[in-house]
């Protein structure tokens, strides 16, 4: 029995943890921005972390349910409402069927993960039912959730218990400012010392243009870049080098003037220089944030970046602990 | 008539007019409907409409057109 979307906000779309191992050939790996919450919401309901549930960015959809269900909503404050009742985030939450979710304005963040209890059985490609749309892969016929679909349900793996919790200090959000921090790389070499300078020093702010594929930033000073005989096939702006692989949360910064950090549904490659990546503990987070957010990017070396996943594994670890 | 406050739902940038070369949407004093249009916000590549969910006379735009707006913040005053 399936769940009706009656309106689906401004883009809302199904994802798992995405499909690795066709970044070769240009299909990023996709799959929740902010993997945290989505596994957590997953667990919340009974599910399997991996299981497939709704990204909504911004603004909620409106489900009905045609079956009893436990839902789950983690990662923005995006207050759930049953049947117009306020609700728990991160809680897991039931739901009879005939019942209504629908949502608060956003809070606090910027992305949503609705996990239903069985998790959101469309049909899955490459692997995976997570949404690339670019490439018209999984979600709905390859596509963002819009009303009148009806989104069928799995099969529950086990029974949820129904107001179970996060705790507070489990849950995790950006600051504000917000702090990502960067491993120098790549072709970092291509900046001046003066320019590696002011990109860590400048307070940036999240554009409009920000994305499932990349996160633009604006308001820092320009970066200068070191003179040299542009390389054969690499273009005529000093941004630009030969074509290279871009990694997943690398910073690449067109013509030195605003910085775009790749996210889950990256290109796999191109022509313009990158300064270094995000790491990977803070790859959730660029998923959180909203436009405008003042955002201060922190220089680390690549000991603090491997300590920093193994505090994200241990965090995950304390949220399965706290509700399992 | 009740005091009325329509809401962004979205964070964004927020435009009072529909293009630049345009006039705004509406202005102070308008009479505005359930449903009309009155403002745009720019956010991931996209402009959304911000319709009115109540009637009344608009007494104030809180925010200036082109600025940063959250969600849930107030854009326009009716009365």
């Amino acid at each position: 029995m399936p769940i009706n979307v009656i309106s689906a906000g401004i883009a809302t779309t199904i994802q798992d943890l995405g499909r690795p191992g066709y970044y070769h050939l240009g299909i990023p790996m996709g799959g929740a921005m902010d993997r945290l919450a989505l596994r957590t919401a997953n667990l919340l309901v009974g599910n399997e972390e991996d299981a497939a549930g709704l990204e909504s960015v911004f603004v909620g959809p409106e489900l009905e349910f045609t079956e009893d269900a436990t839902v789950a909503v983690c990662g923005a404050e995006l207050p759930p409402k049953v049947d117009g009742e306020a609700r728990e985030t991160w809680t897991a939450i039931p739901i009879k069927a005939g019942q209504v979710l629908s949502f608060e304005f956003l809070k606090a963040g910027a992305r949503a993960y609705i996990a239903i209890s069985g998790g959101i059985n469309t049909p899955p490609m490459l692997g995976s039912r997570s949404t690339y749309a670019i490439g018209a892969l999984g979600g709905v016929d390859g596509r963002a959730v819009q009303p009148g679909d009806t989104l069928p349900l799995g099969k529950m793996s086990k029974p949820a218990s129904e107001g179970l919790t996060v705790p507070e200090k489990l849950r995790r959000l950006p600051s504000n400012p917000a702090e990502l921090r960067v491993l120098p790389g790549l072709y970092w070499h291509r900046i001046t010392e003066n320019a590696q300078k002011n990109f860590f020093d400048d307070t940036w702010k999240v554009a409009n243009e920000a994305d499932r594929m990349g996160y633009r930033f604006q308001g820092g000073r320009k970066l200068d870049f070191v003179e040299r005989e542009q390389p054969y096939s690499a273009g005529a702006d000093p941004s630009n080098i030969t074509d290279a692989c871009y990694p997943y949360g690398s910073v690449q910064v067109p013509s030195g003037t605003e910085p775009i950090i790749l996210h889950r549904d990256a290109v796999s490659g191109g022509g313009y220089f990158m300064l270094g990546t995000v790491i990977s503990a803070d790859m959730d987070l660029i998923g959180q944030l909203q436009p405008h957010t003042p955002t201060r990017f922190v220089k680390v070396d690549m000991e603090t970046a491997l300590a920093a996943r193994h505090d994200r594994a241990a965090a995950m670890n304390a949220i399965r602990e706290a509700i399992s | 008539m009740a005091k009325h406050e329509v809401k962004s739902p979205i964070p964004g940038t927020f435009y009072r007019k529909p293009a630049p070369d345009q006039p705004p949407f509406k202005e102070v004093g308008d009479t505005v409907a359930k449903g009309d249009t009155v403002a745009i916000v720019e956010v991931m590549k996209s402009f959304h409409e911000i319709k009115s969910d109540g009637d009344g006379n608009i007494t104030a735009f809180p925010i200036d057109d082109a600025e940063p707006v959250m969600a849930g913040q107030t854009i326009v005053e009716l009365d």
